[in-house]
């Protein structure tokens, strides 16, 4: 029996201790939001969030991730409330075929968490074990810096809002 | 997706102590670390059956510390730790620059540095690094470990020197006993990110008062079964200046060293040449080509 | 305008973005078998014996041989030359023989590893040469699958009468789709006898007519349904008729639903790729550039089955002669049947190998004549009132000289030529550096009378509660369908996009607008909805006066007009605009209703030690009518373009004996975001008339531009032609070599 933390909640996954966390997630746990593209690590579609850093769930045999915190796209916003990564994405055009999106939203979730910067070299950087064939990526890396920039703008609008309630 | 995990026989183990007598128990047991590469063929269908002896449990294995004169590495020590560690970053510049070629991000969050020596790729990213720090490796076996020098792990296309109970517990970096003058880490990848290189090179070199070289170490990946130092070159530069005719000497001498072939990813050919430059850039950086 | 123009967030984006959208291998189909093929592993011979390890637990497994098919074993496409299960003959190495069904994924997987073919081996064709020279007799008696010959002028004089005649040979490779979602079908058979088909594709109705000869039945009992589609782009287009025809054997072999998904390797190594090609030219131009004569042979290799390489040898002809003026030309084309895997479609269809072909030799003229390029595609392009090499004038929407002005303008085109020569001029640079242009064309729709063929049907139903739905077949697969035809729609009504539901792409529900191909969805079916959507106010306007501003509004109206009905409809049916004159004899004509246009100016170095290239900059401008969204608009640009940066530089299909040697992304490289630049995109309207808004077409128009630039900018930098793609840096290595030995 392995125990995981899915999203937030602890899952009981008691089937092989090598079925692939990918699987685990889409069939034991009908999460499907999280893709397989290639089986080789190289697509990143499959990529989830382990202890908040990615990694490619379709290489992973679940015995190696018991008792970490497990992230997948299903955890940040539903199609009414979109979560400002995901809203950056609507607007930017950052999806098209979306087969490629939850793996690229969650490696950017990772990255716009830990703080990273608004830059388009570092943007491109933390996302080249992510491939998408529809977009060119010019768009993708646009939402990501919509995201970052309006996350840090909220941020300081919170901040400046405990300040005044503080005052 | 190939693999069938019904099929598959895990061993857990929780310390180092425990992950030797299994592996004495089950010698046919495959040793799996971060999985970034064994995880590929099992997904492909090919390591249906098998028994695993999965380490990624023994947290003793996944620290880093500061040894006398040195940094011992433990064996599950991912890419994405190493290359962020700031006694690696100001002491070992090379093993950052070659962490962070690996992959993406994602892999290079769970490939280990260990697993990756123990795989013993051709192309392996950090070996030409680890070849020109001249890494020492310690193993743990039944009968107990020992170390082997960097220049002996290798003995093929994906074959190492360990022993079949034997398991890399840590890479040893002795730190450099001077700073060199110049230093290097060139990846030649088939596209700009999360590629497997074409040719990968290292180098380190001293040089005296009067230009003259006093140490040069060199190694190349991809270029033979190994990652090799290429002693013959370093053999023949020591005392001279780096420049004219000994430059020209120097890349015929590369050849002696490494045997690339044709495959997919590229030529023989362009493989020498762009080593040779590479070489010659390094030893002399006005070179253009 | 309110809905048109807008960059409108994605229909379907939320759903796509949360996870919560569903590809088909996301559909949870209980005690379902998992599908798999057992395929050839030679390019040509006969099967002798097949043979099953009796080692193995058969009984737990379904298997479907040819001789199970209840109606004809061939894949329906334009001629019927195709199994779906090889017989006796195999003509392709990956040619599926026989289908293996199981509970248990990894087991039906395993069970493949259980089975031995003993061929009897001939000897294969693997180019396109020894096609020609008949090594080996595959289909009729020349292996020419389409030939195709057009004529404008006399090309004899008009060479005669040149002062200069410039030749080239150029050749491109395979390229494979690369879509992040591996093809994958589910099938199944209802009670009532529906053969029901879910999937990823382009053309439900392609799999619908495919169906019908290897599973006879009426038309209604045949159900096919897009799920989420993961990209396509051509590449599941035809080649869904055969998976699907796969699972749906399967399916009705063992009374159980089917789920057959490929995985990269498979898909890679079976499916269809991009038609390589040799394009040979011969220009007569006069001293000053201007062109007199052209001529032009195209090869193409279509593989071992005939597929679609007919149309794509048209398409690819018909565009060859570039977006030039010309007064005479003579184009020859021919595709030839080999015995590699068989060629597809991908965007482009013909025209991104040919056009690379066309705009490197205007490079190759320029730098014969000793003038500059820029001035001899200024002198030569397409203008309005310009007859082209089928004769056919361009009577309106010709933005050639607008896009060509644009990009160059904006990518500062003649500073940076002279920048890089001065640049490449000190020998201590690690770095050559270059500048490269390239013009293009592509029409829109299918070909001559291809649309009238089709006679799409495509529109609007209103349903008694007031809800608006486009009722087509045309798919979503990243392009922005969905969004595209609901503004066209809520433009039309002066509705709020919101209002605006696409019904699911389900022969079952909806006509058949036509393949979501050829880049015709927006001009075309587009064009249909708006008629539709006028049909639908003209009939709420006799009803009421005025189109309504509310749901509550909608509804009430929509409740009268329905009168009792669940839904009313307004479909309309595609009707070809009287001026479009087509010979396909002769290939004489309007081979197109409208062509989009694009120009596209690129910058790189290339290291002088490893020779690699890295694009520095990118601009392009492209004529695409009207951009319905902007946004969308914009990402097909970059996306296409960035697909044909990796065609024009990484993208390399290795063949060994006819078998795929690199089918895993490990090995065929596609580019990531550290090999796509930034690129500057600005959008030309130049309404065409017949289009909805104005808009032609733009899904293939991207890809057509990026690797012509690309070789001439490696030209540029250093003096080396190289004709051939993609420009790796080992072929970019041996020009430099060869250009020092001589």
């Amino acid at each position: 029996m392995i125990r995981l933390r899915v999203n937030g909640e602890t899952r009981l996954h008691k089937g092989e201790p090598f079925k692939r966390l990918i699987d685990v997630l889409r069939e034991d746990f009908h999460l499907t939001g999280t893709k397989e593209g290639c089986g080789e690590g190289e697509c990143g579609a499959c990529t989830v969030l382990v202890d908040r850093e990615p990694v490619n769930s379709c290489l992973i045999p679940v015995c190696q991730v018991a008792g970490r915190r497990i992230e997948t796209v299903e955890s940040l916003g539903k199609p009414d409330s979109l979560n400002v990564l995901q809203d950056a994405f609507l607007s930017e055009g950052g999806t098209q075929c979306g087969i490629c999106t939850p793996g690229f939203l969650m490696t950017a979730w990772a990255y716009v968490r830990q703080g990273g910067r608004d830059d388009e070299t570092s943007i491109r950087k933390a996302l080249a074990g992510n491939l998408c064939r529809c977009t060119g990526y010019q768009q993708i890396v646009s939402s990501v810096i919509k995201a970052v920039r309006e996350r840090n703008r909220l941020k300081g609008s919170r901040r400046r809002h405990r300040r005044k309630k503080a005052k | 997706m190939r693999g069938d995990p019904s099929t598959m026989e895990v061993l857990r183990p929780k310390a180092a102590r425990e992950a030797v007598r299994l592996l004495a128990r089950h010698p046919e047991a495959i040793p799996l670390a971060g999985g970034t590469d064994f995880m590929v063929s099992w997904n492909a269908g090919q390591r249906n059956g098998k028994t695993i002896l999965d380490l990624s449990s023994i947290k003793e294995w996944a620290r880093i510390r500061s040894v006398k004169d040195g940094l011992r590495i433990g064996t599950l020590v991912n890419h994405w730790q190493l290359q962020n560690h700031a006694t690696v970053q100001r002491e070992f510049p090379l093993l950052v620059d070659a962490c962070a070629t690996i992959g993406g991000v994602q892999i290079q969050i769970r490939g280990t540095l260990g697993g990756n020596i123990a795989n013993a790729s051709p192309a392996g990213d950090t070996f030409p690094p680890l070849a020109v720090y001249q890494a020492l490796v310690h193993t743990v076996s039944p009968g107990g470990g020992r170390t082997i020098s960097f220049a002996d792990i290798f003995t093929g296309v994906k074959k190492t020197s360990l022993g079949p109970s034997e398991l890399i517990e840590s890479i040893e970096i002795p730190v450099l006993p001077s700073r060199p003058r110049r230093q290097m880490f060139w990846k030649v990848g088939t596209r700009a990110a999360s590629a497997i290189s074409k040719t990968v090179a290292a180098g380190l070199l001293w040089v005296k008062k009067d230009g003259s070289v006093r140490e040069l170490r060199f190694a190349l990946g991809s270029m033979a079964p190994t990652v090799r130092r290429l002693r013959h070159v370093e053999a023949f530069i020591v005392g001279k200046k780096p420049a004219g005719k000994v430059l020209d000497q120097a890349c015929a001498l590369l050849e002696k060293d490494v045997a690339p072939i044709d495959d997919i990813r590229s030529t023989a050919a362009y493989r020498l040449e762009v080593s040779k430059g590479l070489l010659r850039s390094f030893l002399d950086p006005s070179y253009r080509g | 305008m309110l809905a048109v123009g807008v960059s409108s967030r994605r229909k379907e984006g939320p759903e796509k973005l949360c996870g919560v959208a569903k590809y088909i291998d996301d559909y949870h189909l209980p005690g379902c078998l998992f599908g798999v093929t057992l395929r050839s592993s030679i390019p040509h011979g006969t099967i002798k014996n097949i043979r099953f390890d009796p080692k193995f637990p058969w009984d737990d497994c379904v298997i479907a041989r040819a001789a199970d098919i209840p109606g004809q074993n061939y894949v329906d496409l334009i001629e019927h030359d195709q199994p779906l299960l090889a017989e006796e003959r195999i003509l392709h190495a990956m040619e599926p023989i026989l289908l293996i069904g199981h509970p248990v994924r990894a087991t039906a997987y395993q069970a493949l590893e259980h089975i031995e073919v003993d061929y009897q081996e001939s000897e294969p064709v693997l180019s396109m040469e020894d096609s020609i020279a008949l090594r080996q007799v595959l289909y009729r008696s020349d292996n020419v699958f389409k030939r195709i010959l057009i004529e404008k002028g006399d090309t004899g004089a008009g060479m005669a009468k040149s002062d200069f005649i410039v030749e080239g040979e150029y050749r491109v490779p395979y390229q494979e789709q690369a879509y992040i979602e591996n093809n994958g079908v589910a099938a199944w058979e209802e009670d009532d006898g529906t053969l029901v088909i879910m999937g990823s594709m382009q053309c439900p109705y392609y799999v619908h007519k495919a169906m019908k000869p290897l599973f006879p039945r009426r038309e209604e009992k045949i159900r096919i349904i897009q799920t989420t589609t993961g990209g396509g782009f051509g590449g599941k287009e035809e080649y869904p008729n055969m998976i699907a025809g796969h699972a749906a054997l399967l399916a009705i072999k063992s009374g159980r639903q089917v789920k057959m998904i490929y995985d990269r390797h498979e898909d890679m190594l079976a499916t269809t790729k991009r038609h390589p090609a040799r394009i040979r030219h011969r220009t007569g131009v006069r001293r000053d550039g201007t062109l007199f004569a052209q001529e032009i042979e195209i090869v193409m290799d279509g593989g071992a089955y005939v597929t679609l390489s007919p149309v794509v040898l048209s398409r690819g002809a018909i565009h060859a002669s570039g977006p030039y003026q010309c007064p005479n030309v003579r184009i020859l084309a021919k595709s030839m049947a080999t015995n590699n895997p068989p060629s597809g479609a991908f965007r482009g269809f013909g025209a991104p190998q040919t056009l690379f072909a066309a705009e490197l030799h205007m490079e190759k003229i320029a730098a014969t004549l000793g003038i500059d390029s820029l001035a001899l595609r200024r002198r030569n392009l397409f203008r309005q009132g310009s007859v082209t090499a089928t004769g056919q004038v361009l009577r309106e929407s010709v933005g050639a000289s607008e896009v060509l002005e644009r990009a160059v303008q904006r990518a500062k085109y003649v500073e940076r030529r002279k920048e890089c020569k001065q640049w490449n001029r000190r020998k201590d640079r690690t770095s050559w550096r270059g500048v490269g242009l390239s013009v293009v064309f592509h029409g829109a729709g299918f070909t001559g009378a291809g649309e009238v063929h089709l006679a799409s049907r495509a529109g609007l139903s209103l349903t008694r509660e007031g809800e608006i739905r486009v009722e087509a077949a045309s798919t979503e697969i990243g392009q922005g369908t969905s969004s595209m035809l609901a503004q066209i729609v809520a433009e039309t009504l002066g509705v709020p996009y919101q209002w605006i539901q696409i019904d699911t792409p389900d022969t079952a529900r909806v006509p058949n607008s036509g393949p979501t191909v050829a880049s015709r969805t927006c001009m075309v079916v587009g064009s249909l909805l708006q008629r539709a959507a006028l049909r639908l106010k003209t009939a709420v306007a006799e009803l009421q006066g005025t189109f309504p501003h509310t749901r509550a509004g909608l509804r009430t109206a929509a409740r009268k007009l329905a009168n009792g009905k669940p839904a009313v409809s307004f479909i309309e049916e595609y009707r070809q605009p009287d001026e479009i004159q087509w010979d396909e004899e002769k290939y004489k004509g309007d081979a197109y209703g409208v062509y989009s246009y694009a120009a596209m100016v690129v910058e790189l170095e290339i290291n002088k030690l490893t020779h690699e290239v890295r694009i520095r900059r990118l601009t392009t401008a492209q004529d695409i009518g009207k951009a319905i969204n902007p946004v969308l608009v914009e990402g097909q640009i970059m996306g296409g373009t960035a697909q044909a940066l990796g065609y024009a530089l990484l993208e390399n299909v290795i063949f060994q004996n006819g078998v795929m040697q690199n089918a895993q992304f490990t090995n065929y490289i596609i580019p990531t975001t550290l090999d796509t630049p930034p690129m500057s995109v600005e959008l030309v309207e130049k309404p065409y008339s017949r289009g909805p808004f104005g808009a032609k077409g733009v899904g293939e128009l991207p890809f057509d531009v990026p690797a012509p630039a690309v070789a001439a900018a490696v030209f540029h930098a250093t003096g080396l032609f190289i004709p051939e793609l993609p420009l790796l840096p080992e072929r970019i290595s041996r020009a430099k070599r060869d250009q020092t030995a001589r």
